[in-house]
């Protein structure tokens, strides 16, 4: 399994009576496609947060690609996250003063990606996201925002990760942008064999994808015992 | 990467960094260079004489003794006669005198009048003798031997003519003008008050006040120089003198001698005591100099932590993103530790060089007012250890917001 939640539970420390997460059951197989939906405050951040290991359950068990992410150190979960998980978002995917290039090195910076053929990987990523070679070195607070998407993907990709994870990446793009970019996301993520955790509050996407779930169905938090 | 990231980051906001580094660079300058004048003021001033035991003038405190007679700053009090000084000097302890004549000028430096022996036996920082660059003693009644900065300062040469003026202002209006001196020697560069000084006999101070009466010329009354050598210009009376002893034990009773000597109030000093008095003075002005540039120092090292905590309010989705590619809280608390450096770093460079410059440019300006001599070498130990502590206390200050990021990065 890619990713597998068993009686999964998350309470933020401000409020820890206030469940955002309760997940009895859910998996993903590997090379997968999901769509997850549901409206804004549903615990969709938080679910993909905890997938990434960014923040940790409260109880249960968190697997992602095989490995048990509740019962690695900090350290651990924070190379683990680098090496095979790559996050994409509907803003601050980069370093704005950074640029292009820089941006993608500071993510392989992390991993255990190779130096050796890094350029050159680097080059051809930007070259399938339709990055110009002169836009690849300004900082990139200086690209429009359908160019900055695209070189989130390169970053989030760099280091050939399993699973991607796509937080509303194309919310703040337009109808046009929107669906050249989820069309090259899926082409590059089939090409590469990643499993996609995509979740959004806009339904009309959700026929790019194999698989949709509604969150709701997933999480309940206000379940009775 | 880890250093790409952090000077990028800086120039990212270059302008809130750039006055940042101003502020430690300033407070740098400031810290440094008190240090460096104290430590150079302290040595200087400790070479200023030696291989002289005893200082005697009219009765007076020992450090304003020290200061007219050593220094040439301030006026004597009083003079002593010469028939005391022939006393005294005459004394069984006594190994060598010299006379000291104080009272006029030459441009603004002091003149002072003595006898050839002072160049055989006033020495300065640890028993350096007086060297010519040029030329002899004084033998000539109208003779000149100039400090090496007069010289320089006034580009003077061996042969030259001075007139001396009377009075110690530096513009003065009543010149000794009837009687011009020759310059027959140039000394080389003490880093003494000796520098400033222009050495004559003291039968040329007599030979130019002898148509003088209470300070004032009298008309029509001129000497020509062969008159002169045949005058008896013996002085009558003396500003001090310095006394060499034939053991060093004898020092104390002949110092009591002099201060009980009956026929004329005198001071005798031991220049050493009365040097580290005169420095102990200054200890608690040095004290509150160090203090007000460490307060300054302090204040600035707070402008960094404010500038640096206000920047990771600014840089939270920064600090969310490279924990989303992998970045350990830890690299985010040394990512903001290193930025603090890299901008101390600046500032110490900035700050070395900028107080270079100034002593370059102030060194003469302290030479010629203050008679300081400050070497534009600030490489000391002392140095070193004022910006290991910078260093050291940039990394203290720089701790509460990389703390801060830290924390940031382990909630999220």
């Amino acid at each position: 399994m890619a990713i597998h939640l068993q009686n999964v539970s998350f309470a933020y420390p401000k409020a820890p009576q206030k469940k955002v997460l309760d997940i009895q059951h859910w998996s993903v197989a590997p090379g997968e496609q999901v769509f997850i939906h549901g409206p804004s405050g549903g615990g969709k951040s938080t679910l993909l947060n905890l997938l990434s290991g960014i923040l940790q359950a409260d109880h249960g068990e968190v697997s992602v690609l095989g490995e048990r992410l509740d019962q690695m150190s900090n350290r651990r979960r924070d190379r683990f996250r680098a090496n095979h998980i790559g996050c994409v978002f509907q803003q601050f995917n980069l370093i704005p003063y950074l640029d292009a290039i820089d941006n993608i090195r500071l993510a392989a910076h992390f991993a255990a990606t190779k130096q050796a053929t890094l350029n050159q990987e680097m080059g051809e990523l930007l070259s399938a996201l339709g990055i110009a070679p002169s836009d690849r070195c300004k900082p990139t607070a200086q690209l429009s925002i359908g160019q900055q998407q695209r070189v989130a993907i390169a970053r989030a990709l760099i280091n050939k990760p399993q699973l991607l994870i796509a937080d509303e990446p194309s919310s703040s793009l337009d109808q046009h942008n929107r669906d050249a970019f989820i069309t090259l996301l899926m082409s590059l993520v089939k090409e590469h064999e990643i499993t996609l955790l995509f979740v959004s509050h806009d339904l009309s996407l959700s026929h790019h994808f194999g698989r949709v779930e509604a969150l709701s169905d997933i999480n309940t938090p206000d379940r009775m015992y | 990467m880890f250093m790409r990231l952090a000077c990028k980051s800086l120039l990212n906001r270059r302008g809130s960094v750039v006055l940042t580094v101003l502020a430690l660079t300033v407070s740098l300058v400031v810290l440094l260079g008190v240090e460096h004048i104290r430590q150079q003021a302290r040595d200087s001033f400790g070479n200023t004489v030696s291989g002289v035991d005893l200082i005697v003038g009219a009765r007076t405190g020992s450090l304003n003794l020290l200061l007219y007679s050593v220094f040439h700053m301030g006026s004597p009090t009083n003079n002593i006669s010469w028939d005391s000084y022939q006393k005294i000097a005459s004394g069984k302890h006594v190994a060598w005198a010299v006379p000291i004549a104080l009272g006029d000028s030459y441009r603004g430096y002091r003149v002072m009048g003595s006898t050839p022996d002072y160049f055989t036996h006033f020495s300065y920082g640890g028993k350096r003798k007086l060297q010519f660059t040029s030329g002899k003693a004084f033998a000539e009644v109208l003779d000149v031997v100039l400090g090496s900065e007069v010289a320089k300062k006034l580009s003077h040469k061996l042969g030259d003519q001075v007139v001396l003026a009377h009075g110690i202002a530096s513009t003065s209006f009543s010149l000794h003008d009837d009687k011009p001196f020759n310059v027959v020697g140039i000394l080389a560069p003490t880093g003494t008050p000796v520098d400033q000084t222009v050495h004559v006999s003291l039968q040329g101070i007599e030979a130019i006040h002898i148509d003088w009466q209470q300070g004032v010329k009298m008309p029509g009354n001129t000497v020509s120089t062969e008159q002169l050598a045949k005058m008896d210009l013996q002085p009558a009376n003396i500003t001090a003198f310095m006394l060499g002893l034939n053991s060093k034990i004898a020092t104390f009773r002949v110092q009591r001698e002099i201060n009980n000597y009956s026929r004329e109030p005198l001071t005798a000093i031991l220049p050493g005591v009365a040097l580290s008095e005169l420095w102990q003075m200054m200890a608690t002005f040095e004290h509150t100099l160090r203090l007000i540039s460490a307060c300054i120092l302090v204040s600035a090292l707070l402008g960094l932590s404010a500038m640096l905590l206000a920047s990771i309010r600014e840089r939270e989705h920064e600090i969310q993103l490279l924990r989303v590619i992998g970045a350990p809280p830890m690299f985010l608390f040394l990512l903001i530790e290193l930025e603090a450096l890299l901008i101390s770093f600046a500032a110490i460079a900035l700050g070395s060089s900028l107080l270079y410059m100034v002593l370059v440019v102030a060194g003469d300006l302290l030479a010629s007012e203050f008679g300081l001599h400050i070497s534009t070498n600030i490489g000391s130990e002392s140095t070193a250890y004022i910006m290991l502590l910078m260093i050291f206390s940039t990394v203290i200050a720089a701790a509460i917001p990389s703390l801060k990021a830290y924390k940031n990065a382990r909630r999220k």
